[in-house]
């Protein structure tokens, strides 16, 4: 942190301004996102553009890149003015953005895919020997351990990563625009990115990036800019804005409770009981008690067996061993139909692989797990608008136009309308896994309430969370996992970070057998 | 901001014409203003009622295309299966004709065997596929070989003719009309509209529709897959079955030239109908314009001299590609990534 504040303020850093983008204004027919931005990427310096889902980051960056053309505003490169006709104009001068989504073809090696429309060739031929030295050489200089031949269908999503920004490496990008880079990784692996990323900016790149993640935006930006609107509302050094600055500047507001008050639940109510539960390699005697009206966090390091649990409980997953009671009754799941029917509903935290069709309209996608509640024979398209209506109210999804496609609404927005999907069953225990991934903190805290309103109404919850502050804002009680056992489930004083870490590594807790007491 | 990007999309095809909703019946009108310029005959009724009846045949195996392309399927084997079935049913009633004679109830039991021989055959090709896990693209090149050797070995390499008698009191079924409009056309009106509702207003359609969108969402929405994919196959299988109950009386044979290349004739009027054929959208309404729009291109070659009416395929295959072309939306855009 020392070292990015010694970047923020070294003079030469100040001059050495790469690319910048002056009053960019951007507007999509009649709705315009960006207002007279203005941005300046130094060499050698990470640039944090913050800002909640809808801010305009991602118009913003992809003006930057050439991918959109400013409505009006400017761009200069190296202080003379530079027009991006397309994303490959940006690219010959050395502004490459890396989606979020990355742009891999996974069933091609690293080496191809680093070289991949710009192949080296001897003749006719490629030359695969260069191309894969070549690889080697970009990779090692990212210390980045994985076999240039290695097809990216089998690489870890930190490793993608890497080969997206070995393969702009190798286009001799020295600026660098990371749309979310940490969407998708472990916390091990944004160390290793992270290390990466300060590697680039000592070699004098200048970087973009994009994030809602404060933790991050503090230990690895040298200065922010925060967007709110499509408005420009600061650009600080780091050092000068404390965390809560920045989630009120990008918020707008302050956020006066991200946690809903808990309320003591009854031990002995319970609303669904887990009993031996294993799963073949991946999960071992897990059994638990769910409390009615409470929320039940799951902790475990990333193949701890939690979502394996999970989707064994609800039927997705067969089950070696094991029982499930509701209300004290046995009940026999095999399917998700059987989960649905016995009132357990899954929120899965891929909203966009699993959860939501991306190509539809809300409506459909808000009635889709509840389709016999709307209709046996003709379905009753007054009743799935009303239902809608309901939704947008109850969940505050926010789309500029209910008809578009919910591929383009913004994961807050998707989330909410996962979450309602989930909801029209009316179900009495409701498994989220991973709630917020990607979403910004005045929607995520919105998700918490809702959360806590289920409990409020006798609903029951079990959270996967892979976030810290969010297990232990939201649980009443903290199972842990670790190796496919449930190693402690943790109550009151010991609901901490430390006590989690503890049973999460196998340090403490039961092993090898139930916990159940 | 990408939903803002959305709502400038769908405000922009406001002001224009929306290609993709009206661009097959923009196309069809267009073409028969074409055939009107050409041939003053192509107006007459006879010529109209002509395309309409020969349609049918087309339109009423697409309607059933669509469940299965919107479900993100693909039959290939429908062709076969016509000819398979029309074999089937010929040899039956022909074998009828000496116990019950060539009555009523001959041609009755034949459009039974018809119509079970549709739901087997499509219920084999979305089992073996959806239970057997193999794509549907290779399962229905398997069997589009099996049924169509089948009908060749029942024909013993030959043609299957119906009974002469038989052809008599079946003939209604494709000369015959009602109120001036003639019964195939009846037919694959009442085809298509079954066709609508099941697909835009029931449940089975919502579910094709997430199907084929995307599969894993549709599992986690509690739809059983397997059980509703295999339906779209059953729902094809039916729709060949009944094309082929008023394909039979039409020329009253079969041989193992029957319903060449129909598959792609279909696949080609739910596609020209702005269906998608990696599944999770399809229209009813458009597949039946498709196909009349294909019938229509070889009615108008017809009665012309201007190009000869062995280029049919040529054209026809040139309004499939232009139709997606335009259906695509964006050819007027930019290119932007």
């Amino acid at each position: 942190m020392t070292d990015a504040a010694v970047h923020a303020v070294n003079p030469d850093q100040q001059a050495r301004v790469r690319l910048s983008g002056r009053e960019i204004c951007k507007s999509f027919g009649p709705a315009q996102v960006l207002f007279d931005v203005s941005i300046d990427l130094h060499a050698g310096e990470v640039h944090a553009l913050l800002g909640e889902n809808g801010a305009g980051k991602s118009t913003l960056v992809k003006i930057l890149s050439g991918y959109h053309q400013p409505t009006s505003g400017a761009l200069s490169l190296d202080q003379a003015d530079v027009t991006f006709e397309d994303s490959e104009v940006a690219e010959n001068h050395g502004v490459i953005l890396i989606h979020q989504e990355l742009n891999l073809a996974e069933q091609l090696t690293v080496e191809e895919n680093i070289f991949l429309g710009r192949e080296i060739k001897r003749g006719w031929f490629l030359d695969k020997a260069v191309m894969r030295a070549e690889a080697k050489k970009l990779l090692d200089q990212l210390q980045c351990d994985v076999d240039p031949r290695t097809r990216i269908k089998d690489l870890a999503v930190s490793d993608r990563q890497m080969v997206e920004i070995a393969k702009a490496l190798s286009k001799n990008a020295d600026i660098l625009i990371l749309d979310e880079p940490t969407a998708v990784l472990t916390g091990r692996e944004v160390d290793i990115l992270f290390d990466q990323i300060r590697r680039l900016r000592e070699q004098g790149v200048a970087i973009l990036y994009i994030s809602h993640k404060l933790d991050e935006i503090k230990a690895i930006a040298d200065r922010v800019t925060v967007l709110r609107d499509g408005r420009l509302i600061t650009t600080e050094p780091v050092t000068d804005v404390e965390k809560d600055d920045m989630a009120r500047l990008m918020v707008g507001r302050d956020i006066k409770q991200m946690f809903p008050d808990r309320a003591p639940v009854e031990a002995h109510d319970v609303a669904m009981s887990v009993r031996n539960v294993s799963v073949d390699g991946q999960v071992r005697d897990a059994s638990f008690d769910l409390r009615r009206g409470e929320v039940l966090g799951f902790a475990g390091i990333v193949g701890a067996g939690r979502t394996a649990l999970m989707e064994a409980i609800i039927g997705l997953r067969d089950r070696s061993s094991g029982e499930i009671e509701r209300n004290g009754e046995p009940v026999s799941i095999h399917s998700l139909q059987d989960a649905k029917k016995c009132g357990i509903a899954y929120l899965t935290k891929d909203r966009k692989g699993s959860g939501l069709l991306l190509n539809m309209d809300m409506r459909p996608n808000l009635t889709l797990l509840a389709l016999e509640k709307f209709g046996t024979v003709i379905l009753n398209r007054k009743a799935e608008e009303a239902a809608l209506a309901n939704a947008i109210e109850a969940f505050d999804i926010r789309a500029a136009d209910p008809k578009a496609k919910v591929g383009d609404f913004s994961g807050g927005n998707q989330q909410k309308l996962l979450l309602a999907k989930v909801m029209e069953t009316d179900p009495e225990v409701v498994i989220i896994d991973e709630p917020t991934r990607g979403i910004d903190i005045g929607t995520k805290s919105q998700i918490y309430h809702f959360i806590g309103d289920l409990t409020k109404r006798g609903k029951s919850v079990i959270l996967l969370s892979s976030e810290m502050p969010e297990m232990l804002g939201l649980s009443d009680r903290i199972a842990v996992m670790a190796a496919g056992r449930i190693t402690g489930i943790l109550e009151g004083n010991d609901r901490n970070e430390h006590e989690i870490m503890r049973h999460a590594t196998g340090i403490s807790g039961k092993q090898g057998v139930s916990v159940y007491e | 901001m990408s939903s803002l990007e959305r709502s400038e999309a769908s405000t922009s095809s406001g002001f224009n014409i929306d290609f993709k909703a009206l661009g097959p019946f923009l196309a069809l009108v267009g073409l028969f203003v074409l055939g009107t310029g050409i041939n003053d005959a192509f107006l007459s009724g006879g010529n109209l009622s002509n395309i309409f009846t020969r349609a049918a045949f087309i339109g009423i195996i697409a309607v059933g295309a669509t469940f299965v392309i919107t479900a993100g399927g693909i039959d290939l084997s429908v062709g076969s299966m016509a000819a398979f079935i029309s074999g089937a049913m010929i040899v039956v009633m022909n074998t009828l004709v000496a116990t019950l004679g060539a009555g009523i109830e001959t041609v009755l039991i034949g459009v039974v065997l018809s119509v079970l021989l549709g739901i087997a055959a499509g219920a084999v090709n979305g089992l073996v596929s959806t239970k057997g896990k193999i794509e549907a693209f290779i399962v229905t090149l398997g069997t589009m070989g099996i049924y169509r050797s089948l009908v060749t070995y029942m024909a013993d390499g030959g043609t299957l003719s119906l009974d002469f008698d038989v052809r008599g009191v079946y003939r209604p079924v494709y000369y015959g009309d009602i109120l001036g409009i003639p019964v195939p056309v009846l037919v694959f009106f009442a085809v298509a509209v079954a066709g609508y509702v099941l697909l835009n207003m029931t449940p089975f359609g919502r579910k094709c529709f997430a199907i084929g969108s995307n599969e894993q969402v549709a599992r986690y929405s509690a739809i059983h897959v397997d059980r509703v994919k295999t339906l779209t196959y059953v729902i094809q299988g039916l729709c060949v079955s009944v094309a082929t109950i008023i394909y039979v009386p039409r020329l009253g044979s079969a041989s193992s030239s029957t319903g060449v290349l129909w598959e792609l004739e279909a696949i080609a009027a739910v596609i020209i109908g702005g269906t998608m054929l990696k599944g999770g959208y399809g229209r009813i309404w458009g597949t039946v314009i498709g196909a009349i729009m294909l019938t229509t291109i070889g009615n108008i070659l017809n009665l012309t001299d201007a190009i000869s009416n062995y280029l049919n395929g040529a054209v026809q295959g040139l309004i499939i590609i232009v139709a997606v072309f335009l259906q695509r939306g964006d050819w007027r855009r930019k290119k932007s990534k």
